[in-house]
């Protein structure tokens, strides 16, 4: 069972946590043409990366953030946590 | 009966306190400390089961976890529990059990013919046997193979047992309570780290129960009893014995297995049978120690051949003699350990070494004991059928190829020593990459993938002396990082015997002429000719030779056949083993208990119960409930010996004629506040919401991105930045979520905050021509009528005392209101609302009736909503916006969703008049054509309408739009049935929507 950082509350069990998926996906802007491929990009298409993915998480037994998570998709080490709002370098 | 076999003194059994036991029937006597193993052999009684395969007959192996043989079935306290390892079961009074894959006796079993037809019984049998004709797997092979399979029967009555769950942290944990398990754990408390140290047998000590040494001028025992009594003393320290660590799983947890009450003939009132522990550990030390492995020769399953650590064992903690004229097989010094504790207590065993002029402190003392020994000898096989008689043995050449002459020799029993085995589980399981070590011949960690430390002979190291001093300093190390404390201690100075290297061999060749089954695995019966024949066929890599041989694959996983099994494939392939490669490790380590791992989640415990402030008020009203998710609902109000269809159809009826009153607590509800709430919805709905006013409720429907409805409600207009979202039960928790997903992530920039409130407030739907009238008498202060409050009005009222919203919003389709009051108050407002009621002759209605009125309406709930559909499916397509942008928007361009003929809403309607149509019936144009019929649609949701008194029913239907009028048949090979129908509009009762105006 993996062990969150969550970084409002702290190093929190993963069944406290919901799995939301790739963090990097942009959704495209309000009243934007969009092409049939950028739509599809954005609700269907993600790379099954193995290695290092940033990905989101939702506290939701917790504080109810969602969270973002730097975690190895093949070994599950997590490297770093954001806020929601937090620039990722 | 006696016991023959106690030697007069000595064990730690406590010999003053006598339980009697019955084993297949027969009564014994044994000691308190005894396991079930201990106490047979204390009998003389050896023979225990039967082999998997063969039915061969079946003794003791081992002492413990490794045991493969010694499987029998518990009896406890009228309770039945299979797969229970004699050697791990401790004794206690009254206790029952008896042998498994055995019948009609252990003695006398038919299933031994397998032993004489084992030449057609090879590696792949079943595979190979099985599979033709085809039809006969179901009917013939599978039943006959279940029948013949399997090491006990599980019981099908409810466990009464209690099992419970624990969560844990701590700074270090460690596994084993052997020297290196208690030196760290020592060390490690000392230094003010909270530690817990778990043994899984119910003695401390490990190896220093049964070795002769001595540390700090004390014997190891007593050594190891003084670092416990003082580590129980300690509040930083949690010592548990009877508790087996498991598994390691992902960012150090493991979970662990405590035996609570499996020692005691019965569990003690509010104690748990067993308790699972779920340990978050900063720092992690394996100190698991290491098993014997045996020396693979002829017959080497007989009943009497065990592992010589076993044998010492029982005689040093149990007082048992395993045999009377032992015979120790060793490639390595240990066998010389238990030879001479065999002499010691006045029995003379024989040595057999396969090495040629072994040297060493241990050897030295077994020759001044006068013990017979001889070198460059093995036993080639062991002659009984139930029971070791005698042994054939021979002298073998320095390249272990050529046996010499051979000899046979009278013994009782045959300890084997093949030198030892780390166990490696928990580190292998963590990700540990483990790597061959050439001097032992078997696998140790390599480097830690997660933060674990293996200590002691786990990691390889057998010197006593080594392991205390390498413990103790990781056990201060690793506890020093984390508490910054360094208490100094002093390592106690270790007498032990040196012991010289173990001779590269472990299976004797078979002799000439001779066909010696010669077993690697005894619980599966694998033999050396069975894997031969894997590889003779092609199979390669380990994992593959291990599945069509079952190699390794029993309730021991392995645990004393694994390394013998890689020895044989490397020599077969000619490669190194570490080229070979062992399987994988994975958790459990050993059989847990399914109870255990369900803990109290049991039955209506395994998943919280919701009921709403009235769920009394219904009780006493004879409600019958229905699971709506997590919720208990009302799904009728039975009168009488009324029938489920027919209280349905009163309350339906009554909510058309007169008025009824639902109990719609359960509706998720939201709070939605600040100054871009309406942006909000507006983004969220695919209908129009800045326009709404307050005081005004609106119907709204969202989408996923994909286009696919996720939830339909109506949400309210409380004040100006103030809005009451209503969800359906099943999507609260899921709509909730959404709404963060987008106001945390992709809107931040929204002003908006949302909280759940279906808690907060109770709600009672009350609906019917005579509602209006009603909600006037609650309310005697408002103006309800029809302009006062009109459709899709709200507003604010005192309902005798207590603060009420009101709605007007109907989902049965009826003149209807929605009265919110706070939860607390939920069953005053219910009991006014029947009081006042009684007058206009108003029933509770349930779910059922509530079902039939939305249907025959057209309105759709989740089974129309079942994450398939679009809003043009569900004919809401008038709801979507074409001027505004919204989630999921975009999707609604795709070409199928699109498309001409795309399906559609309809009702359907039985020719007769009569026959109800099963849900999830499959609209078909033609009854009689070849299977897969082509569907056209699915029954989404069936009712029988109150309105005209015939089924009617919801459809999903392709080209739905232009199927109006069209005759069809309902097709539903479950219930046997095909229904001619015809298809008509959704909206089967006011189409025009007049009554909820009204």
């Amino acid at each position: 069972m993996l062990y969150i950082n969550c970084p409002h509350c702290g190093m929190r069990s993963q069944n406290e946590f919901s799995y939301g998926g790739d963090a990097s996906v942009k959704r495209p802007e309000l009243n934007k043409e969009v092409s049939d491929q950028e739509w599809d990009d954005f609700v269907y298409n993600r790379k099954s990366l193995r290695g290092k993915h940033l990905e989101l998480w939702q506290h939701i037994s917790g504080c109810r953030q969602w969270i973002k998570v730097e975690r190895d998709t093949s070994t599950h080490e997590i490297f770093r946590t954001f806020k929601a709002d937090e620039k990722v370098a | 009966m006696s016991q023959a076999f106690r030697i007069g003194d000595g064990g730690l059994v406590n010999r003053e306190k006598k339980l009697s036991f019955k084993f297949n029937g027969k009564s014994y006597f044994g000691y308190e400390g005894d396991t079930l193993a201990s106490a047979l052999l204390a009998n003389g009684v050896h023979l225990v089961g039967r082999s998997f395969k063969y039915h061969r007959p079946r003794g003791f192996f081992g002492a413990g976890v490794d045991e493969p043989y010694a499987i029998v079935q518990l009896y406890r306290n009228g309770e039945t529990e299979p797969n229970i390892k004699a050697t791990e079961q401790e004794l206690f009074e009254g206790l029952e059990a008896k042998s498994v894959n055995c019948w009609p006796s252990v003695n006398f079993d038919i299933g031994a013919i397998n032993n004489f037809l084992k030449i057609f019984l090879p590696a792949g049998f079943y595979y190979k046997t099985f599979m033709w004709p085809k039809s006969f797997w179901y009917r013939i092979y599978e039943p006959f193979i279940r029948k013949a399979a399997g090491l006990g029967v599980a019981s099908i009555k409810h466990d009464n047992e209690r099992y419970e769950h624990k969560y844990e942290y701590c700074d270090l944990l460690i596994a084993g309570s052997g020297p290196s398990g208690l030196s760290s754990a020592y060390a490690a408390a000392k230094n003010g780290a909270r530690v817990i140290l778990a043994e899984d047998k119910p003695r401390f000590g490990g190896s220093l129960l049964t070795s002769d040494v001595n540390i700090g001028n004390q014997s190891g025992k007593d050594w190891a009893e003084g670092i416990i009594a003082e580590l129980k003393t300690m509040p930083n320290v949690v010592v548990k014995n009877r508790s087996q660590i498991f598994g390691y799983y992902d960012h150090n947890m493991l979970v662990m297995s405590e035996k609570v009450s499996d020692h005691l003939p019965k569990t003690k009132k509010y104690h748990p049978n067993k308790r699972l522990w779920y340990i978050r550990a900063k720092e992690v030390l394996i100190s698991s120690g290491s098993i014997e492995r045996p020396i693979v020769f002829g017959n080497n399953d007989t009943p009497g051949v065990m592992l010589s650590s076993a044998a010492k064992e029982y005689l040093k903690v149990y007082g048992v003699l395993v045999g009377k004229k032992p015979l120790v097989f060793t490639n390595n010094d240990s066998g010389y350990e238990t030879a001479i504790e065999f002499k010691k207590h006045g029995v003379d065993p024989i040595v057999l070494d396969s090495r040629k002029n072994p040297k060493s402190e241990i050897i030295d003392e077994a020759k001044n004991l006068a013990i017979n020994i001889k070198n460059s000898y093995v036993v080639v096989a062991a002659q009984g059928y139930k029971k070791v008689k005698r042994a054939d043995i021979a002298s073998i050449s320095d390249d272990k190829k050529q046996l010499g002459k051979i000899e046979s020799i009278n013994c009782d029993c045959i300890c084997v020593s093949g030198f030892w085995t780390p166990t490696i589980h928990l580190a292998s399981q963590s990700g540990n990459k483990t790597k061959f070590k050439e001097e032992i011949d078997a696998f140790v960690p390599g480097v830690s993938k997660q933060n674990e430390t293996t200590l002691g002979s786990a990691n390889g190291v057998f010197s006593l002396d080594e392991t205390l001093k390498t413990s103790f300093a990781a056990g201060s190390e690793l506890s020093k990082k984390i508490t910054k404390h360094d208490n100094n201690i002093a390592i106690p100075n270790v007498v032990e015997k040196k012991s010289s290297q173990h001779d590269k061999f472990w299976c004797v060749p078979l002799p000439k002429g001779k066909n010696y089954k010669r077993f690697l695995d005894f619980q599966n019966d694998v033999a050396v000719s069975d894997v031969e024949i894997a590889l003779r066929e092609g199979y390669r890599s380990i994992e593959h030779v291990k599945r069509y041989t079952t190699l390794g694959m029993a309730t021991d996983q392995g645990k004393t056949s694994n390394l013998n099994g890689l020895q044989l494939v490397s020599e077969i392939e000619n490669k190194v083993v570490p080229a070979v490669g062992h399987t994988t490790f994975r958790p459990p380590y050993t059989p847990v208990s399914i109870g255990a791992i369900v803990g109290r989640e049991v039955g209506k415990h395994s998943k919280p119960t919701r009921k709403s402030p009235m769920h009394s008020w219904h009780e006493k009203n004879n409600a019958v409930f229905v699971d709506a998710g997590v919720w208990l609902r009302p799904r009728y109000y039975k009168r009488g010996n009324e029938t489920l269809f027919e209280a349905s159809k009163r309350e339906a009826k009554n909510v058309r004629t007169n008025v009824g009153v639902c109990d719609v607590t359960t509706l998720g509800k939201i709070d939605v506040k600040g100054p871009d709430a309406a942006e909000l919805l507006n983004r969220v709905y695919t209908n129009a919401w800045l326009k709404l006013p307050v005081g005004k409720a609106r119907y709204g429907v969202m989408l996923r991105e994909d286009g696919i409805v996720m939830d339909d409600g109506t949400t309210t207009r409380i004040s100006e930045n103030h809005y009451h979202m209503t969800t359906t039960t099943a999507q609260a928790a899921n709509v909730l979520s959404h709404l963060e997903y987008y106001l945390q992530l992709v809107w931040p920039d929204l002003n908006v905050n949302v909280v759940s409130t279906t808690e907060q407030w109770a709600g009672a739907a009350i609906a019917g021509p005579k509602s209006r009238d009603l909600l006037q008498k609650l309310f005697p202060n408002l103006d309800v009528s029809n302009e006062g409050l009109p459709f899709m009005g709200y507003m604010e009222g005192d309902l005798f005392g207590v603060k009420a919203r009101i709605f007007r919003i109907s989902f049965s389709g009826e003149l209807a209101y929605e009265v919110n009051v706070e939860s607390d108050n939920g069953n005053f407002m219910w009991e006014k609302i029947m009081e006042v009621g009684e007058d206009f002759e108003i029933q509770p209605y349930g779910t059922e009736a509530l079902s039939t009125l939305r249907i025959e309406m057209g309105h759709v709930a989740g089974s129309e909503l079942d994450g398939r559909t679009i809003p043009y499916d569900n004919a809401l397509e008038g709801l979507v916006s074409k001027k505004k942008d919204f989630i999921g928007k975009r999707s609604l361009q795709r070409s199928s969703f699109i498309s001409e003929d795309r399906q559609r809403i309809v009702g359907v309607v039985p020719l007769d008049k009569k026959t109800s149509i099963p849900e999830g019936s499959h609209l078909v144009k033609d009854a009689k054509a070849p299977l897969p019929n082509p569907k056209l649609g699915h029954i989404s949701a069936s009712c029988w309408s109150v309105e005209y008194d015939n089924p009617f029913s919801l459809a999903i239907l392709k080209n739905g739009k232009n199927m109006i009028g069209e005759k069809l048949f309902a097709m539903s090979p479950l219930k046997n049935k095909v229904i001619p129908v015809e298809i008509v509009s959704s909206h089967y009762v006011d189409p025009k929507g007049e009554r909820v105006r009204s």
